[in-house]
């Protein structure tokens, strides 16, 4: 008989004792003084470990990722950052600093140039660039946090944590972190007696610190319909005459860009001409966006989930309770995992825009000299396979591409592009940036947002393209030509197959589906700037200073 | 500035009494004045535009505008600020309807 070797199966919980002795021995209790942040941060996490610090497209726990890049480099180094976003100049000066070398993320919008400049100069290894679902899946498997550095907008003596509207990222977060020997360290807009509600109990949480100002949110959902063109309510026309209406698309998320923006405020007035009010968009994955406040006010929208919250909306949603998640204080919980999961899952369509589109429907928003990553989207721009529920709008996009006697359905997934963007750079094109990106950044895939087999249809001015019902390679490529504009790959046309194609129901334009396009105005938006938003809320939406022109 | 100077045969259009302006000179956007001619088969097209270099796509954009509507019998002056060919389309068959006493 082999004896079994000995071993210690406790090693997490032994190391988590001894950093918290070191941080008991900094005399401070659980409410660490703000100028004590940065002894705290060096007691408790060592060279090596795996840190998550807590920042999304949202909310950002922007005082602790400071505190951070002003650690010693000498005491702290070689850390492993596990996070949403790379949004913040501090998360950059982390690896520039020299205290991390290694990122697992999933986007990093307006720090992308500075984050391709440091892997092109071998300064930061990149785990891999992932999915929100995907990211916070490796928070349970391999890629546990140490040490969890997070933000919440109060906390109490105990240490119980309120969340507030922005709960997003921070309970999966958490969770992973105090449940595997992590060690979380919380920063807090304000400490008070009792919170309105709890959000993360205090034995979840080691430590909290009061920020010297409030986290940064950034209002990244908010459209001013001001800036909404006629060429995009002509999309958005035909978008819900011919994709809307026609599946009977019921549960749905929106990208943020001005193209959804504006089906959100033709909702009220186009589609409720169309008869299509308690048909279509009535459950939502979705933000809490301003321009669909109208909708709701109009009786469009039963329900909303939120992934995070946005910034002036707060009261808005609070006297909406009806539509939205609350809390029984009042105030909405959002929760990015749980919304990224239902726009996986339960959604029946996934709208959006972006940046290229290649001839096989592939598309990204990567430019080169930009690592940006790609947040939620692919979960809702994707067909998931593990999905059995059945809906109308999935069965007929299911019988759509496989035939009357399928035996699955099928997501929605839309791109919504001008064919052209600003400065005449065309949105289709025959290669994609991505992959030169790819070879630059020495990466194993091109980053692809959404692969081409996943998409179902691409709106542009000049007409819908169904992929659903092509049903060879060079169909779906003259598919794509044929809605691609005056573009060079749109020229290229064999204008005999596009012609086909219309004939079969492939490719659409606007005569096709009953609209003029001299009659795209926007005089069909609900509301026509911010103004009118506030006015719709009847003045419980709150726009932030930068959105006020009055 | 670069000017462009093209002429497509076209469908006779109903003849105006009144020029129609449609549009704004503004960033991404354009001016279209559209005016009575003296050949009917033919729509003259003048455009000074911001952007230079991309005559080729203005005559794809115009020559299919030609083709697509009846615009014969018209001189059309342009003033574009880099406006998109979704642009340019929208606004042409809005000015030529316009022309025309409205949209039908």
């Amino acid at each position: 008989m082999n004896a079994p070797l000995p071993r210690e199966w406790d090693t997490l919980r032994q190391s988590r004792a001894r950093r918290l002795e070191r941080a008991a021995s900094l005399g401070c209790g659980r409410e660490i003084p703000t100028d004590r942040i940065i002894d705290l941060l060096e007691a408790v996490i060592q060279p090596g470990d795996r840190v998550c610090l807590e920042g999304n497209n949202q909310k950002q726990a922007d005082f602790l990722a400071e505190s951070l890049a002003d650690c010693d480099p000498a005491r702290l180094h070689h850390l492993s950052m596990v996070q949403s976003v790379l949004a913040l100049p501090s998360h950059v000066d982390l690896f520039e600093r020299g205290l991390a070398n290694r990122l697992d993320f999933s986007f990093s919008g307006p720090q992308g140039a500075r984050l391709a400049k440091l892997v092109q100069e071998q300064r930061i290894e990149i785990g891999a660039i992932h999915t929100y679902l995907e990211l916070f899946g490796r928070y349970f498997l391999d890629l546990t946090p140490n040490v969890a550095l997070i933000a919440a907008q109060a906390a109490d003596a105990d240490g119980n944590l309120y969340l507030g509207p922005n709960t997003e990222d921070t309970p999966a977060i958490v969770e992973a972190t105090a449940f595997k020997g992590g060690i979380v360290i919380a920063q807090v807009n304000e400490r008070l007696d009792k919170l309105p509600r709890v959000d993360v109990p205090a034995d979840w949480v080691d430590f909290t610190v009061k920020a010297p100002r409030p986290n940064y949110i950034e209002p990244l959902f908010t459209r001013d319909p001001a800036q909404i063109t006629e060429v995009q309510v002509l999309m958005a026309m035909m978008a819900i005459k011919g994709i809307y209406a026609e599946y009977g698309v019921t549960r749905l998320n929106h990208g943020i860009g001005f193209d959804t923006a504006a089906i959100e405020l033709l909702l009220p007035t186009y589609a409720a001409d169309l008869g299509l009010k308690g048909k279509i968009c009535t459950h939502w994955a979705l933000n809490p966006h301003p321009t669909l406040i109208p909708a709701i006010e109009s009786g469009f929208v039963q329900s909303v989930h939120c992934f995070g919250s946005e910034v002036g909306m707060d009261n808005y949603v609070a006297a909406r309770s009806d539509v939205f998640f609350t809390g029984a204080d009042g105030s909405m919980r959002s929760n990015r995992a749980f919304s990224q999961t239902a726009g996986l899952y339960a959604c029946d369509m996934f709208i959006g825009s972006t940046l290229q589109m290649d001839m096989a429907g592939n598309s990204s928003t990567a430019t080169l000299g930009r690592i940006t990553g790609f947040g939620g989207a692919p979960n809702m721009g994707s067909d998931p396979h593990g999905r059995r529920h059945a809906s109308p709008a999935w069965l007929k996009a299911g019988r759509e591409a496989y035939g009357p006697n399928a035996t699955r359905g099928r997501k929605l997934v839309v791109q919504m592009v001008e064919t052209f963007r600003e400065h005449m750079a065309p949105v289709f094109v025959e290669e994609l940036d991505a992959w030169k990106l790819q070879k630059s950044m020495g990466a194993e895939l091109p980053p692809i947002m959404i692969y081409g087999d996943d998409v179902s249809h691409i709106v542009t001015e000049e007409g819908i393209a169904n992929l659903l019902l092509c049903r060879t390679p060079e169909e779906r490529e003259q598919a794509i030509r044929g809605v691609a504009g005056f573009t060079p790959v749109g020229m290229a046309r064999d204008k005999a197959m596009v012609e086909n194609l219309r004939d079969r129901g492939i490719v659409r334009r606007p005569e096709d589906l009953g609209i003029d396009p001299r009659l795209a105005s926007r005089d069909l938006l609900a509301a026509r700037s911010v103004k009118d938003l506030v006015r719709w809320s009847g003045g419980l939406y709150a726009p932030p200073s930068r959105f006020r022109n009055w | 500035m670069e000017t462009l100077d093209f002429r497509f045969t076209s469908t006779p259009a109903p003849r105006a009494s009144d020029p129609a302006l449609c549009g704004v000179v503004g960033s991404g956007n354009l001016e279209i004045l559209v005016q009575p001619g003296a050949e009917p088969a033919t729509c003259v097209l003048t455009i000074k535009t911001s952007a230079r270099g991309f005559g080729d796509t203005w005559r794809a954009v115009l020559g299919d505008f030609a083709a697509s509507h009846p615009a014969g019998g018209t001189v059309i002056a342009i003033n574009d600020m880099g406006a998109t060919p979704a642009v340019v389309t929208l606004r042409l068959a809005q000015a030529l309807a316009e022309y025309r006493g409205g949209a039908q």
